[in-house]
């Protein structure tokens, strides 16, 4: 099986280690996974704002660099949401039919890492050892737009040391939202406060989830609330 | 007499003045936190609520797609069990039909049924200006009316109010249109339900004509359906001798059978119970019993606008059940009135674009983006409405109809980056740069996470949006490109 | 041009791009399996609204229909109504504000819905006018088990859309103030259920 690591380009250019943590984590079970160097972006931030037009040549970058995968897998349930769920309304706009099919052959492919490790690695502990107190914030597209269920805190519960903790209102947004963080940044902010609470009162020392979007937006909040909680990518608890 | 909506700013400027209000954000807190588990409870406890759920969007898509039939069959079959039925283009021919059958029977005031159709027409604004009352009897509406207020919510209208502030509402207000509050008027619910008893049953009594809306209606047996709580709607529905319902083009359901389906949906999606208290069903005049003179008042007002928007159509299918504000994180917190409109919440942020078009008013342009796309919208919809697809498609609407002409700064930079992101070349050289501006911001950073990499905590320009409240982490010195490079993947 | 033409002609035209072919309606939610007892289920489900349920013979529906008013109560009867109640007149055609002076109404119900714990007047006869079982702030109605179906397809697979229908779910509520429930408003503030066996 061919597989490509997307890193996407926010772990790419802000937090490599996630990336850097899924290759040792899929190296560890075998995985040889490559890193297709002409990728860039998976079109969301345009897509989610309205800018069409100008996702159509990512999405083209998209799909000339995935090309022939059998497995790309990424460590983001929004950007693999993404993938699956809009490439096809950019081809569409874009007019051509070679993008479009292109499309069709690529974005099925697209899994999130915890679908992957699940479903197509069929393992769920990955040996990682990890003794720490861990809340974990299912994030909204993970969960609503993948529907990725309990793949990942089976993940996490097979980790040798960790201590699971309920995160109240877990399942409630973050307020990250992409351009929603800038564009109604109060209403991003208070959301996100309300989750940073929650993950205070969860007595967690680490919280964990898959997308490093919502992870940065709630770390934003918690380091300037001096709060005392770390974050991690999943890939970065799993990978340890 | 209830205020308007007009000149409202668009939503972030609103959400900010709202999320400023802390009675206002602990007021919904609570009331959306309790129909949240009502809900959940009454959902979950019936076998098969997804396929319920795909049988309400087929039947309204089916609908929708064949709707000049069901219309006709509609006003067909109305007309032969003895209403008249009235077509009305938009709101200002919608409240003179009204207002026109109210003359004619020389009526100064109406009594009305909670309708979401009459308030969006501005229904009360366009009677009083021709000198009739209409007194709303909903108990959320007539607080809402009571106190100049606006309505903030599809089900519960005054959901931003708590019972302290009504109990002042009704001592202050009440007095002046009729019957006044009890002077002894405690804040307890079932103490201001029975004021709003009293004030209302002498208006009841005495009116000779209702207005209401309907929830469906059947296009095979000409039958409306009003679904409520109180008691007031089967009051003004009952008592008058005339009786005019305003209904949206898109309320029409083709068969009786289709009801069944509905009529599950609804409550449990709405307010969280079984079956509401009340459930009125007339089809024209039933000689001897009730109103003997019935219209009906056919409503497109941006219906078939919105009708023809591949991706928007769905929301038609929309039953008002308010399922979606209850579940969603942004009207938790920033209350309805943000929204600008009697349909504020997710649904609003997609309905008042549709019904209303994109590109010409920034408050109507702004409701698209007033979400985080979180999805639980969808998830709660009984008639499954996809409401992220529909913003996301909305949002691309708004963009489009401002392309042309000197381009915005968020369209400057959307391009710009755009260009960055086209090839991985031109991506990793912004990396080295932001590379380069990481090491300097590390070297000035006076705090690091616990992970210890350098924090940002005042970003210049549009970035000063994300870091009032928030840090950034100072760019890393290599980008996941770069090590994969310099390491040969890892392997070095 | 008309209104009308005019909406159907924008109608016409918002759909001239449509893929207008048919979507399957699912119809699994119709003839659902209930297990257990029917009529114990709409019991438990209309006190669950809290209404008070009362269940009987045949022959004591006119003792327990008194014992459940007040003595000294004025009690309107819907005409047509099976069985007699000592003291209580049959309505002639009261009018609703010679209604809201009497303390309670005694109708039948044309059907039962036992999942939901509602009630359906069709106002035909033994259940009155409308408004009958409206202005009095009590509602005595009286329902025969066999009456009783299990959901709501099934009740709307018997009732006769030409009728006037009233769906009744409990006594009048609201949730209006801070979304906490509260029994009575406008219409009958007290709901009492008798069940002929």
């Amino acid at each position: 099986m061919k597989v490509a690591l997307m890193v996407t380009c926010l772990n790419d250019a802000m937090f490599p280690s996630a990336g850097q943590a899924t290759v040792t984590l899929l190296r560890r079970l075998g995985v040889d996974v490559e890193f297709p160097e002409q990728q860039t972006c998976c079109g969301q931030p345009f897509v989610n704002t309205g800018y069409l037009d100008e996702a159509v040549p990512v999405v083209r970058t998209f799909v000339e660099a995935f090309e022939g995968y059998d497995a790309i897998v990424t460590p983001s349930g929004s950007c693999a949401g993404s993938a699956r769920h809009q490439h096809g309304i950019v081809a569409r706009r874009s007019g051509d039919a070679a993008l479009a099919d292109g499309v069709r052959r690529v974005s099925p492919k697209v899994v999130e890492l915890t679908e992957f490790l699940v479903d197509t690695l069929g393992v769920t502990d990955v040996g990682a050892t990890f003794p720490h107190r861990v809340a974990y914030h299912p994030t909204c597209h993970s969960l609503r737009m993948l529907g990725v269920g309990d793949r990942p805190t089976r993940l996490l519960q097979a980790v040798h040391g960790l201590e699971l903790v309920d995160l109240p209102d877990a399942e409630s947004c973050c307020g990250f939202g992409g351009t929603f963080a800038v564009k109604n940044a109060d209403t991003s902010v208070a959301m996100g406060a309300d989750k940073a609470r929650h993950v205070v009162d969860s007595g967690a020392e680490v919280l964990v989830a898959g997308d490093s979007s919502c992870l940065m937006h709630i770390g934003g909040l918690l380091t300037r609330q001096r709060a005392g909680v770390r974050v991690m990518h999943l890939a970065e608890v799993l990978a340890s | 007499m209830t205020g308007t909506f007009v000149g409202m700013p668009a939503f972030p400027t609103a959400a900010r003045a709202a999320l400023a209000d802390s009675q206002l954000r602990s007021n919904l807190a609570h009331a959306t936190s309790t129909i949240r588990a009502r809900r959940l409870a009454v959902v979950g406890e019936l076998d098969g609520w997804e396929e319920l759920r795909l049988a309400g969007a087929a039947i309204k898509d089916n609908t929708l797609l064949h709707l000049d039939e069901h219309l006709l069959a509609l006003e067909a079959s109305l007309t032969a069990r003895g209403a008249v039925v009235h077509w009305a283009r938009d709101a200002d021919e919608a409240c003179r039909i009204v207002a026109g059958i109210a003359k004619d029977h020389g009526a100064d005031e109406v009594v009305k049924v909670k309708s979401m159709a009459t308030q969006e027409i501005g229904l009360n604004e366009a009677l009083a200006a021709e000198g009739i009352a209409a007194w709303e009897t909903d108990l959320a509406e007539l607080i809402v009316q009571l106190g100049d207020d606006l309505p903030s919510h599809i089900l519960v209208p005054a959901i931003h109010r708590n019972r302290a502030e009504i109990r002042q509402i009704f001592l202050d207000k009440m007095a002046a249109v009729g019957r006044p509050a009890p002077a002894d008027l405690t804040d307890e619910p079932a103490r201001l339900a029975e004021a709003a008893r009293l004030h209302l049953r002498e208006k009841f009594l005495r009116a000779r004509v209702a207005v209401s809306g309907a929830n469906f209606a059947v296009a095979e047996t000409g039958s409306l359906v009003v679904v409520e709580s109180e008691g007031n709607g089967r009051m003004c529905l009952t008592l008058p001798d005339v009786l005019v319902s305003v209904v949206g083009i898109e309320k029409v359901v083709p068969t009786w059978a289709d009801l069944d389906v509905f009529l599950q949906l609804l409550p449990r999606s709405s307010t969280g119970e079984r079956m509401n208290p009340y459930t009125s069903i007339w089809s024209g005049v039933t000689p001897g019993d009730g109103p003997q003179e019935v219209h009906v008042v056919l409503l497109d007002h941006g219906r078939t606008r919105a009708l023809a928007d591949e991706v928007g159509r769905q929301a038609l299918r929309c039953i008002r059940c308010s399922a979606c504000l209850n579940v969603c994180p942004v009207y938790e917190r920033t209350g309805g009135h943000a929204y600008g409109s009697v349909y504020p919440g997710p649904i609003g942020a997609i309905l008042n674009p549709l019904l209303r078009g994109v590109g010409t008013d920034d408050q109507v342009d702004s409701l698209p983006y007033a979400s985080s796309l979180c999805g639980a919208c969808f998830e709660a919809c009984p008639v499954r409405i996809d409401i992220p697809a529909v913003l996301v498609d909305l949002r691309a609407q708004v963009v489009d109809a401002h392309r042309g002409g000197v381009p915005r700064p968020e369209a400057a930079v959307m391009r710009s980056a755009s260009w960055v992101l086209g090839t991985a070349r031109r991506l990793g050289a912004a990396e080295r740069a932001s590379g380069l501006v990481g090491r300097v911001a590390g070297r000035l950073a006076r705090r690091s996470s616990s992970s210890g990499r350098p924090l940002m905590s005042r970003l210049p320009g549009p970035g000063a949006g994300w870091s009032d409240a928030r840090d950034l982490p100072a760019p890393p010195a290599e980008s996941f490109r770069a090590w994969w490079k310099r390491t040969e993947g890892g392997h070095r | 041009m008309s209104a009308r033409d005019e909406i159907l002609g924008r109608v016409r035209s918002a759909l001239t791009q449509a893929d207008r072919s048919p979507v399957a309606v699912p119809t699994t939610h119709r003839g659902r399996v209930h297990e257990g007892d029917l009529v114990e289920l709409f019991v438990e489900r209309v006190e669950d609204y809290r209404a008070t349920v009362t269940r009987c013979a045949d022959s004591e529906v006119a003792g327990t229909v008194s014992r459940l008013l007040p003595e000294g109560t004025s009690v309107v009867l819907a005409p047509g109504f099976e069985w007699s109640v000592p003291g209580a007149a049959v309505d002639s055609g009261l009018t609703a504000v010679q209604l809201d002076s009497v303390g309670a109404v005694v109708t039948g119900a044309t059907v039962g819905i036992a999942e939901t714990g509602t009630l359906v007047l069709t106002h035909g006869p033994g259940e009155g006018r409308r408004l009958l079982s409206l202005v009095p702030d009590v509602h005595v109605c009286v329902v025969r088990a066999s009456q009783v179906v299990a959901d709501v397809p099934a009740a709307i697979g018997v009732l006769d859309p030409r009728r006037p229908q009233t769906w009744i779910s409990g006594p009048s509520a609201t949730s209006d103030i801070e979304l906490d429930r509260v029994e009575g408003v406008h219409g009958p503030r007290t709901l009492h259920v008798v069940i002929v066996d």
